[in-house]
């Protein structure tokens, strides 16, 4: 015990002396947040359009205020010109044009029928749809509010609902997916660094000559990492509650417990890597294109996995981070409690004790 | 682990062979090499770069496996009794293996508690050596000087009095001043009752040894003390000099008496042929007779090995 206890001290020291990776372990969960939450959004607010108004009546005056008045608009330029509509598309000073004919406001008052022109740049095509779909929404909406006095028969008005996050709010998707990415970038890479580092600077031939058990060394490893991935996780928490407004619907304590489990998952893994290892190169790319790249992509926090063919699909349920991000949605934004997610909770639990009895294992008592 | 029955002996290898294979060519870095060590002596092992002295010595603390022979520490095998060895040995590798980032006595006190123990506990072993380096006991292992730092390592290889100490080139890169202190020090640790086997490169460290065992390309070439390898040295050599040293080198190559001659400092040495008569010099040639050298033999004894 005496050994364990200095072992930890000495890990305590050699992350405290090492000023600028501490500096980078501690505020990079910060920039991230930061960075997603403000930065790389992939919602659409403010996209410039032009409207090419040829008809210039009240009514498409109406219109085209009611679309100068919404948040996800901006209009760049009035024209007259459709002609001009493509050279301000090459330039990519606007992704959507809205043409309204001069004959709008004559045929809307006199044949109760008109047309108009949608043009997007497709080129990123979310953007393209969504805001094809914002622009309808608003052109139905004046079309709606013109009919007030004379209802038409038969409307069918569809009422939707976003359960969970009214606002649609992308923090909601990206903070349990920044929280995954965190503590698998501090867990998963900087423990099997600093196990390896001990390999490469020769102080493990000193500690192997010694009868140290080699759970003393490994488990003393994790030890000073779990602390910081907590603290991690507590400025992700405090940042989305308090400057992305993303509520914690669900207990604290169980999303504090799950996620402790899922530091237990990436130590593990991070330790298993140290052990197959013998250089920092091969610890980092290991750790990065084998193990952060995969969780990127099949955890569901950028690509959906319902979308994915069924290999794919398949692949991703090695993926630990993959259960964390499910449970962390359900207590963090659904509010569920521990009897809708144990069956997560049990899938990484087992996958702890895996990498855990693995790494221990493939642990080398001796040199090469 | 059943202890082994000879007590005299703290290390005791015998034929033991080891290769590693890097791509497609095998190395052999020990070959069928065998030896014993008394107990309560000074080793040395003495050999060039790459003779297998560092295999050797990481076969002997256990840390790597090898391909035949047996080898014994303080009595316990080696591969079997590898936990037992571990307790009982100091080892203080080639390379400086303390934590650069760490203060001298967070290093002390580190290397103290995983061998369960206390600085106070040994303090009078050590006290000779870490004395020296106490003054800068919160100065980081990293930022001292190389005599210094080897100070260090051997105090934390002798924190938990081990019963054989394993000091891979303690004194390669420290300076000649810090060298011999060093070497005072490995002979009152002997007074103390500790096994040592140390390795080196420089032979002038060979004559500090109780035995010495000269090692090249994986093969023990001859083991002895230092005394009787060169008085059993049945050659004669001369040393021999003049005011164009280059150009002698290559003269005295064709003398018919000469059988080896290689430049020693100053002068070269020639070594004669056995059975030549007494030679005679050229005139303009300061030549006398030299009492061989450790270096002697073990050039000579390479050069057979090479033959």
């Amino acid at each position: 015990m005496k050994q364990f206890y200095h072992f930890i001290i000495k890990e305590f020291y050699h992350i405290f002396r090492d000023r600028k990776t501490l500096l980078i372990l501690l505020g990079m969960p910060m920039a991230q947040i930061v960075i997603f939450g403000f930065a790389l959004s992939n919602e659409v607010k403010n996209a410039h359009i032009t409207i090419v108004n040829q008809s210039n009546g009240a009514a498409s005056m109406k219109l085209v205020q009611k679309i100068e008045s919404s948040k996800y608009f901006e209009t760049y330029n009035q024209t007259t010109q459709t002609s001009d509509i493509e050279k301000m598309f090459r330039k990519g000073t606007i992704k959507v044009a809205l043409v309204i004919p001069p004959d709008f406001d004559n045929t809307i008052l006199a044949q109760n029928n008109s047309r108009l022109q949608i043009i997007s740049d497709a080129t990123d095509p979310n953007v393209a749809t969504t805001l094809t779909a914002y622009l309808s929404i608003i052109v139905a909406d004046f079309q709606k509010e013109l009919n007030q006095p004379n209802r038409i028969p038969y409307t069918i008005d569809v009422e939707t609902r976003m359960m969970y996050n009214p606002q649609l709010k992308g923090a909601y998707n990206f903070v349990p997916g920044v929280m995954a990415m965190v503590l698998l970038l501090v867990c998963t890479l900087m423990t099997s660094l600093t196990v390896v580092r001990e390999k490469e600077l020769g102080n493990m031939e000193i500690l192997l000559a010694s009868p140290v058990n080699p759970l003393i060394i490994i488990l003393a490893k994790a030890v000073p990492y779990l602390l910081l991935s907590i603290i991690n996780i507590s400025t992700i928490l405090l940042l989305s509650y308090f400057v992305l407004d993303v509520p914690i619907n669900g207990s604290l304590v169980l999303l504090f417990a799950v996620s402790i489990l899922f530091i237990l998952v990436s130590l593990a893994l991070g330790l298993l890597i140290s052990s197959v290892t013998d250089s920092q190169k091969a610890a980092m790319f290991i750790s990065l294109i084998a193990m952060f790249l995969p969780t990127v992509m099949f955890s569901g926090f950028i690509f959906p996995i319902e979308n994915m063919p069924l290999p794919l699909r398949t692949i991703s349920n090695i993926i630990p981070a993959k259960w964390y991000f499910i449970i962390v949605k359900s207590v963090m934004i659904k509010g569920l409690g521990l009897t809708l997610i144990w069956k997560e909770v049990l899938i990484l639990t087992g996958m702890m004790l895996f990498f855990f009895t693995m790494a221990i294992k493939k642990f080398k008592i001796r040199l090469s | 682990m059943e202890k082994f029955v000879s007590d005299k002996a703290a290390i005791v290898v015998s034929s033991v062979s080891k290769s590693y294979t890097t791509g497609k060519t095998v190395v052999k870095a020990l070959d069928d090499i065998s030896f014993e060590v008394e107990r309560g002596s000074l080793f040395g092992l003495i050999g060039p770069d790459g003779a297998g002295k560092t295999t050797l010595f990481r076969i002997l603390t256990s840390l790597l496996l090898f391909d035949k022979g047996q080898a014994m520490v303080d009595g316990f095998d080696v591969t079997t009794g590898y936990k037992a060895i571990r307790k009982r040995i100091g080892y203080m590798p080639g390379r400086f293996s303390l934590y650069t980032d760490l203060t001298v006595q967070e290093n002390l006190n580190f290397f103290a508690s995983i061998f369960e123990t206390t600085i106070e506990e040994n303090y009078d072993l050590i006290k000779a050596i870490y004395a020296q380096i106490e003054p800068f006991k919160d100065r980081r292992a990293g930022k001292l000087s190389g005599g210094m730092k080897q100070k260090l390592a051997l105090s934390c290889a002798l924190i938990h009095r081990p019963s054989v100490l394993f000091l891979d080139e303690p004194t390669t890169g420290v300076d000649a001043v810090s060298r011999k202190e060093f070497w005072d020090m490995l002979q009152t640790l002997k007074q103390e009752g500790i096994t040592i086997l140390v390795s080196t490169p420089y032979m002038d460290e060979a004559n500090l040894c109780d035995k010495v065992a000269l090692i090249q390309a994986g093969k023990i070439l001859g083991i002895n003390t230092p005394a009787n390898i060169t008085q059993q040295f049945p050659k004669t050599i001369y040393q021999v000099r003049n005011n164009h040293m280059h150009a002698l080198l290559q003269e005295a190559k064709q003398w018919p008496f000469t059988e080896q001659i290689y430049p020693f400092g100053e002068y070269h040495h020639v070594v004669i042929r056995p059975g030549a008569a007494e030679p005679v010099f050229p005139p303009g040639i300061e030549a006398g007779r030299i009492h061989p050298g450790i270096e002697d033999v073990f050039i000579d004894l390479m050069r057979d090995h090479e033959q």
